[in-house]
């Protein structure tokens, strides 16, 4: 998948030679980057004859990234704050309408505990302040570098401008919107933010068949479900992380955020490191693959361990992954043996109808038949290891988590394309967590005034204590998200304490070697 | 990073940098020189007070080490092959013994070694391209001088630098043996130990699954050490380095030393080499008007180019003649023969033009006309390699200069391959070498593949000592190594050369200084 990846903000040229595998993009989100490479480089935009071409280019939002995306420097601080794109998409749903999102930022995003989550804090601190959020207009428009003093001028200019979604970017070392007054552009540079991962079930397409695309159904949820545990699991063993908040991206994945302060200040190549951690390098299409050393390491033995039991139930029975011939070829370029291989292609060429269940067991069956030819045994349960974990083990699209700079969409923001609210997942009851009973943005106004109507007996002060939300069914998500928010700022407060001690008692000479 | 506690960022990270800045440049009076360990992490600038003359050479030393160190990659040398090359030239230029040694010397080494890092951590400090050549040859250099430190001298150092590492007790090893293991890859009988730091230390490790973690705490094995300690190195000379570039400015306005740090950091770009007197290959036959033709083939490119311009145009402008004539000067062509030469390739010019406007600055690059008195006494010195790559740039269509600076990397190859130079393999590693700016290395490269053959047979033979062969920085040495190279069996056997026996001959090339 294409990222808008940026250069970074300091024009140093270390750091440019560091980045070098980085190349510059416009200030846009990476739906906007890449149509408008695709009508550069491929198809200058057609003034006639190509209509069609360009609407099918434009209708369908859906097989875009339409939730993360980096950040890119303000190398000229006068351009690419505002990107106004070249056509809009044909039609937008009516979730995007702006009545509809005025009321939704009016009477129901948490934006008290949004900015809490990000502040660190109850009290406005350059964690908030110093942050970027880029808008999304109704129109197309995209705003980079919007920053605010407090959760109420925040609320305000989503109220005013009714953004379509908005991103939440790092906190940078001046006020983003002070950056033109900088002498040097340098001195402008991220600082801050959650790390970040991004989880995308478009990913899963090549082991998927229930859906495919921007398409998601139960079965395939599952993987989802399989990537958090995996993920959530090593981020917390492993890396010690606690404050870890899972989001519905709105469609068809789902995003972490770590709040941790250890987390948040890590730089890129730290990022990196860790996102190279969780990736496991797959078998491409050809089945080549990058061998996966033994003994596993313990990160993906546990992994396994979680996932063993999906590997039966979610793939092979539910996904059937390698029922037609042509699906079964794929299994067979995973198995290097041409013996093993040469007896299984006779069996199921005789006997097409298999599932994948019993083509999974027909391998053993057949080894034990004495078909192997290069593989000895302890190899061959190493390769259905491999198999196993290329089909279970989270895809991760690494490279929205490796980079400081890196925006990611709001948890809270409605999804354009379904209405749906990107609300958090609760990892404690995470296999009850369905996508397609989450609520759109119309179905909750519809709820406040069904609750309005229902409670029509109510008196008016009553009436008054409750708010809008807590009428909706987005009440358990939010009283969540507020919860989890309330726990960070605890720990948090008990740390800048003993940053305080800390400072007070060392200063200055604890930071040197 | 290994004590840098997370006190409230802003501030703390503000302090740390006044406080360091402090640290590096600050007369500090209240520290006391002494060198322990062989190893150093210079965190402290020297103190001492040093004569400019001292201050100067010792890093010139250092920046020749750096310099070799640079082109091994370049010249396909292994890390093992590195390692043995650069042994020598560590000895000559910058011996560092052991304790044990019990060197009298050992102090002053030391001392050396400490200062003549901080001038050039100075020098190479006002570009993001210096600072980056340097801090990743430092770190080669302080890798190669650790895996020569005794063990018992090394872990002595590793223990004095405080990392945060804490040792995993045998109740934690009899915990999580099959984890560690599996993790850190041991095997068979490898030593079972291992130390904890923090993830964040070693994120090359984590990157690539190759240490524990429990918790945010890394389980490393030993083995992965001494890469530690040279990342560590790395990471707090890169940080030195730029503040070492924030604070260079204001050093620049009243500073004895900034004439120098100027010519260290020019020198980067290609050492300089003076000309030595026994580039001339005038003791071992007499270089001619005629002969110059025929000699051509041993020029560097630069050299070869001005000849095919002269050739081609009859013709050469003022600095490609001044750095031409200079040139064949050095390789021992007499006045009287240089003016024959200029005045036959000059064939369109009448008699009496080229007596009043050229005859006179052939002279004078000889010393036979003009200029003080001391200066006459030889002339204009044969431009090196760094004189050639700093100066401006020729203006367009001008051949002067390094042809591997000035033209285009297209135009270049062409160039090489007009001259004869077209194995594919190494026109691309003149590309790689050219784009990284590496242009003399770019011209090494070119006269080893030339010279493989005699190369090899040298080495093997060992004919000449090692130093008769480290990189070319000057174009006359280019050519006279050619010309040797070329005319091996010959030079040995007294074949060529005009007066004496041939032992002595080749006794003259043996002695042959540069
Ligand atoms: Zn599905």
């Amino acid at each position: 998948m294409p990222h808008a990846v940026s250069s970074s903000p300091e024009q140093d040229a270390s750091a440019n030679v560091e980045d070098s595998y980085m190349t510059d993009a416009p200030a846009a989100p990476a739906e906007e980057a890449e149509k408008a490479s695709n009508t550069t480089d491929s198809q200058p935009l057609p003034t006639n004859g190509a209509t069609s071409t360009l609407e099918s280019m434009f209708d369908d939002d859906d097989d875009d990234d339409d939730d993360e995306f980096s950040s890119s420097a303000p190398t000229k601080p006068d351009e690419g704050s505002q990107d106004q794109p070249q056509a809009q998409p044909t039609s937008k749903p009516k979730y995007s309408s702006p009545d509809i999102l005025r009321q939704f930022y009016q009477r129901l995003f948490p934006f008290r505990w949004l900015f809490q989550w990000l502040n660190h804090s109850a009290t406005p601190q350059p964690d908030f302040q110093n942050r970027e959020f880029a808008f999304v207009l109704p129109g197309g428009a995209y705003i980079r570098y919007q920053s605010f003093m407090t959760a109420d001028l925040f609320r305000k200019q989503c109220i005013q401008m009714t953004p379509e979604r908005f991103e939440v970017g790092p906190q940078y070392s001046v006020n983003p919107r002070d950056r033109k007054q900088l002498r040097k552009a340098s001195a402008f540079k991220p600082i801050m933010k959650e790390l970040v991962f991004d989880i995308d079930m478009t990913d899963y397409d090549p082991i998927r068949t229930c859906c495919s695309g921007a398409a998601i159904c139960n079965k395939c949820w599952q993987f989802i479900i399989m990537a958090v545990k995996v993920v959530d699991a090593a981020l917390r063993e492993d890396f010690g992380f606690q404050h870890i908040l899972w989001v519905y991206s709105g469609r068809r994945g789902a995003h972490a955020w770590i709040s941790d302060k250890r987390a948040r200040e890590m730089d890129d190549t730290k990022r990196r490191a860790l996102a190279n951690y969780l990736v496991l390098t797959m078998g491409n299409e050809q089945g080549k693959r990058a061998g996966i050393k033994r003994p596993l390491h313990p990160h993906l033995d546990r992994s396994l361990k979680i996932l063993n039991p999906y590997f039966q139930d979610t793939v092979l029975a539910d996904q059937d992954p390698w029922h037609s011939p042509e699906r079964a070829e794929k299994l067979l370029q995973l198995l290097p043996d041409k013996g093993l291989t040469t007896a299984l292609q006779k069996k199921w060429d005789s006997t097409p109808d298999r599932s994948s269940n019993q083509k999974w067991a027909d391998i053993d069956t057949a080894a034990e038949a004495g078909n192997l030819t290069t593989l000895s045994a302890k190899q061959l349960v190493d390769a259905k290891q491999d198999i196993r974990l290329e089909y279970t083990y989270p895809r991760l699209d690494a490279e929205v988590s490796k980079k400081l700079n890196h925006l990611l969409k709001s948890p809270f923001v409605v999804h354009p394309g379904t209405g749906r609210v990107c609300v958090p997942i609760d990892t404690r009851t995470l296999e009850d967590f369905d996508p397609l009973t989450v609520p759109t943005v119309t179905d909750l106004l519809r709820e406040i005034d069904e609750w309005d109507q229902n409670h029509g007996s109510m008196s008016d002060e009553e009436r008054a204590k409750v708010q809008d939300w807590q009428k909706t069914s987005l009440k358990g998500y939010v009283e969540y998200f507020r919860g989890y928010v309330a726990g960070l700022l605890k720990e948090e407060s008990k740390g800048s304490k003993r940053g305080r001690e800390e400072e007070a008692q060392g200063g200055a000479e604890s930071m040197e070697f | 990073m290994l004590a840098v506690t997370s006190a409230p960022r802003i501030d703390a990270k503000k302090r740390a940098v006044l406080d360091a800045r402090k640290r590096q440049f600050a007369k500090a009076t209240w520290e006391a020189e002494a060198y322990p360990h062989r190893l150093n992490f210079y965190l402290t600038p020297p103190t001492g007070d040093i004569a400019l003359e001292q201050f100067e050479e010792w890093a010139i030393a250092r920046l020749k080490v750096l310099a070799e160190l640079e082109a091994c990659p370049f010249r396909n040398r292994s890390p093992a092959e590195t390692e043995e090359y650069m042994k020598p030239v560590l000895e000559k230029y910058m011996r560092l013994s052991s304790n044990a040694s019990r060197s009298s010397e050992v102090d002053a080494e030391r001392k050396r070694d400490h200062y003549s890092h901080w001038t050039l951590r100075l020098a190479f400090s006002s570009t993001a391209d210096l600072r980056q050549r340097f801090a990743r040859l430092e770190a080669q250099l302080f890798r190669l001088r650790m895996q020569w430190d005794d063990a018992r001298e090394r872990r002595a150092f590793i223990d004095s630098l405080a990392m945060s590492w804490e040792t995993v007790s045998e109740e934690e090893k009899a915990q999580w043996r099959t984890e560690l293991k599996a993790a850190t890859r041991v095997w068979g009988d490898e030593e079972e130990s291992w130390f904890k730091v923090a993830w964040e230390n070693v994120p090359e490790l984590v990157e690539r699954r190759q240490c524990l973690l429990k918790r945010g705490v890394a389980y490393v094995h030993v083995r992965e050490q001494s890469s530690m300690v040279v990342n560590e190195f790395s990471r707090q000379l890169e940080s030195g380095l730029e503040l070492a570039a924030r604070f260079l400015p204001r050093m620049d306005e009243d500073n004895r030393l900034s004439p120098i740090l100027h010519h260290l950091s020019q020198s980067f770009v290609a050492p300089d080499a003076g000309y030595s007197e026994s580039s001339s290959i005038g003791d071992i036959t007499t270089p001619t008007a005629a002969s110059v033709d025929g000699l051509s083939q041993h020029f560097p490119l630069c050299m070869q180019n001005l000849h095919r311009e002269l050739r081609k145009n009859s013709h050469l402008k003022h600095y490609g003649r001044l750095q031409y004539t200079l040139f064949l000067k050095g390789i021992g062509l007499s006045l009287q023969e240089c003016i024959v030469f200029w005045r036959k390739s000059f064939k369109l010019i009448a008699d009496d033009k080229f007596k009043s406007e050229y005859l006179y600055n052939i002279r004078h690059s000889y010393g036979d006309v003009g200029g003080d008195a001391n200066r006459r006494g030889r002339g204009y010195t044969p431009y090196s390699c760094q004189k050639l790559l700093t100066e401006a740039p020729p203006s367009s269509g001008q051949p002067h200069g390094c042809p591997y600076r000035t033209y285009a990397p297209d135009n270049l190859i062409s160039l090489l391959q007009n001259v004869g130079v077209t194995d594919r393999q190494l026109l691309q590693g003149v590309r790689e070498d050219v784009g990284k700016q590496r242009f003399h290395i770019a011209c090494n490269r070119v006269f080893e593949h030339a010279h493989s053959g005699q190369i090899k047979k040298v080495k093997e033979e060992s004919l000449w000592p090692a130093s008769e062969l480290d990189t070319i920085l000057h174009p006359n040495t280019y050519f006279k190594r050619s010309f040797l190279l070329k005319n091996l069996g010959k030079v040995q056997a007294g074949d060529l050369g005009v007066d004496g026996p041939g032992t002595q001959r080749s006794g003259d090339v043996e002695r042959m200084e540069m």
